[in-house]
């Protein structure tokens, strides 16, 4: 595969996590369990989208047809989406948002971090630039996670659930595909390797100030980067590209 | 000191202009007043929030989905804001927020009526951010410190707010027809509800004129309501758009606009709870709030620990 062809790959894949976890925060909005959280999740889905439609312009730019993020929001089929499993799963209650939000930014952040070394120009200024939107959300998110895990009883189950619930989507983020491994090589994309023990040590220590039990399945569910989705995708597109699809001729700017 | 000479000397310090403090002296019935109309207007920014995020996860572009959900996130801004200056007036956030949950305070009533089509995201921006600003900007120089400070801030944000519904009306005014015929049904349906924001005409609101001696309004509802009309008439004619009333014309020789009848009935109806959305907007409020607790719960029990351990 040539470098080209893996970036543009790499660009949707990232991009498309960013747009599909940022559909299911706004999801939340006006619905957030206070007014606070209401506006700090609200700004984690601004950072996200505004990541999403860099990566997908800049893919859109690699694609060569003159495509622009909003064409490849609005107008891919869902089995042409090749977001993680983990970003399209539903909010469910607090605690399922929270951790699934907890186990994408601790990956996000340290990703992010290799790519601030990336040969590719433009990955590099993405990543600095994104690195510390994503501090924040990582703050925000094990914060949660401790204050659940060390609240009430109540919390706490809660959040033991939902952590055993999502942990089989987890292992997506690390694996590796062809164009990731040329990429990697190119020194454009971390060692994913380095990337996962970072993770783990992160996870290991909130977990463990939350008083939570780590799971110990080791079965991943695997699929998205190639476009086999969970039920849930579809949903999500129906509704985001609903207007796009109705008025094909129509701008929106 | 007698009350009398203490309401003497809070008229001389409004007249004068010199800002009511959270600690001065102040009728009773100024207290009252001002943690009334603040609660009502910050219960307005939260509500209001709903309309708007019903059409955020079908944003029709990346841009436009993130102005609209940066636009809905200033509201809940407004929301603490107020409620915070209404902490000031000795009321306390969490009895507002449940006055709001058992329909005992009102809000906004606009917030009542149902965003049906993308074109009514623009006509809510447009119309109804920009009937707020009419407001908010007299309230600006409201007498009372803590709220007119509160509307200096929120205000900066209004008028980007009122920009993008303006923007994506006129975008779809100049879009394909049936885009147009969009955003003229947005406007035929919003107009009018829209003018009733500034509430009962001048004869028919008896508090308005003890809040006028107050200083905390400076204008008449009648007023404002000619204001707004004024501005906003010529910008729906500027992009081509029809404003849904026969009998609005200029009147050259007092400068205003002439316009119709409003239906004070639908608007009287919709504050008793007979609006299009009244009970969809309380029990997703009530939703949010219920579904909410466990997680306040566990901020508090978390730190509640933290502060035992800290002190150990
Ligand atoms: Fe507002
Ligand atoms: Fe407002
Ligand atoms: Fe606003």
């Amino acid at each position: 595969m040539d470098v080209k062809e893996a970036l543009k790959i790499f660009a949707l894949n990232h991009g498309d996590d960013a747009l599909v976890l940022s559909h299911r925060i706004t999801e939340w909005c006006g619905h957030g369990p206070e007014l606070e959280e209401d506006i700090a999740l609200s700004n984690v889905g601004l950072d996200l989208l505004g990541q999403a439609q860099s990566l997908l312009n800049y893919a859109g730019e690699l694609g060569g047809e003159g495509k622009n993020a909003d064409d490849l929001a609005y107008r891919r089929r869902e089995r042409e989406f090749t977001s993680l499993l983990l970003v399209e799963q539903p909010n469910g209650n607090y605690a399922n948002t929270i951790a699934r939000q907890f186990f994408y930014d601790t990956f996000h952040y340290y990703f992010l971090q290799g790519l601030k070394n990336s040969q590719d120009e433009f990955l590099k200024g993405f990543a600095e630039k994104s690195i510390k939107e994503v501090a924040y959300h990582l703050r925000h998110s094990s914060k949660w996670v401790i204050i659940f895990g060390d609240g009430t009883d109540e919390s706490h189950q809660k959040i033991q659930e939902a952590v055993e619930q999502i942990w089989k989507y987890t292992g997506e983020m690390f694996e590796v595909s062809e164009a990731y491994s040329t990429l990697q090589k190119a020194n454009i994309l971390p060692n994913l390797d380095e990337v996962k023990s970072n993770y783990q040590t992160k996870i290991s220590e909130v977990l463990a100030e939350a008083k939570l039990k780590i799971p110990e399945g080791t079965f991943m569910s695997t699929g998205g980067r190639n476009g086999i989705h969970t039920e849930n995708l579809g949903y999500m597109l129906t509704e985001m590209q609903y207007l796009v699809r109705t008025y094909p001729d129509a701008n929106w700017d | 000191m007698d009350e009398n000479i203490l309401l003497e000397n809070f008229q001389k310090k409004v007249d004068a202009e010199i800002k009511v403090e959270p600690k001065d002296w102040m009728p009773e019935k100024y207290r009252k007043t001002l943690i009334r109309q603040i609660s009502q207007h910050a219960h307005s920014e939260v509500v209001g929030m709903l309309p708007e995020a019903n059409w955020l996860t079908r944003a029709p572009s990346l841009r436009r989905k993130m102005i609209l959900l940066a636009k809905i996130q200033d509201e809940a801004g407004h929301g603490l804001y107020l409620y915070s200056s209404a902490e000031t007036l000795g009321a306390d956030r969490q009895d507002l927020i449940e006055e709001l949950l058992s329909g005992k305070a009102k809000y906004s009533s606009i917030f009542n009526y149902p965003t049906l089509t993308w074109a009514d995201i623009g006509a809510v921006g447009w119309l109804v951010d920009g009937a707020a600003i009419m407001n908010q900007v007299m309230l600006t120089r409201a007498s009372y410190g803590p709220y007119a400070r509160a509307m200096v801030r929120i205000c900066k944000e209004e008028s980007f707010h009122q920009r993008q519904g303006f923007e994506i009306v006129a975008n779809l005014a100049n879009g394909t027809p049936e885009q147009k015929e969009m955003a003229q049904d947005a406007l035929n349906r919003w107009w009018w509800p829209s003018l009733m924001m500034f509430g009962p005409t001048d004869d028919n609101s008896p508090n308005s004129a003890l809040s006028m001696k107050w200083k905390i309004k400076r204008k008449s509802n009648d007023e404002l309501r000619q204001d707004f009309i004024d501005r906003t008439v010529q910008q729906a004619e500027a992009i081509g758009l029809t404003v849904p009333d026969k009998d609005l014309k200029w009147n050259e020789e007092k400068g205003h606009y002439d316009f119709g009848t409003i239906n004070w009935d639908e608007f009287f109806e919709v504050i008793k709870g007979n609006g299009p959305c009244n009970q969809e907007r309380l029990s997703a409020r009530q939703e949010a709030y219920n579904k909410g607790s466990w997680v306040r719960e566990a901020a508090k029990a978390y730190a509640a620990k933290k502060q035992v351990s800290k002190a150990a």
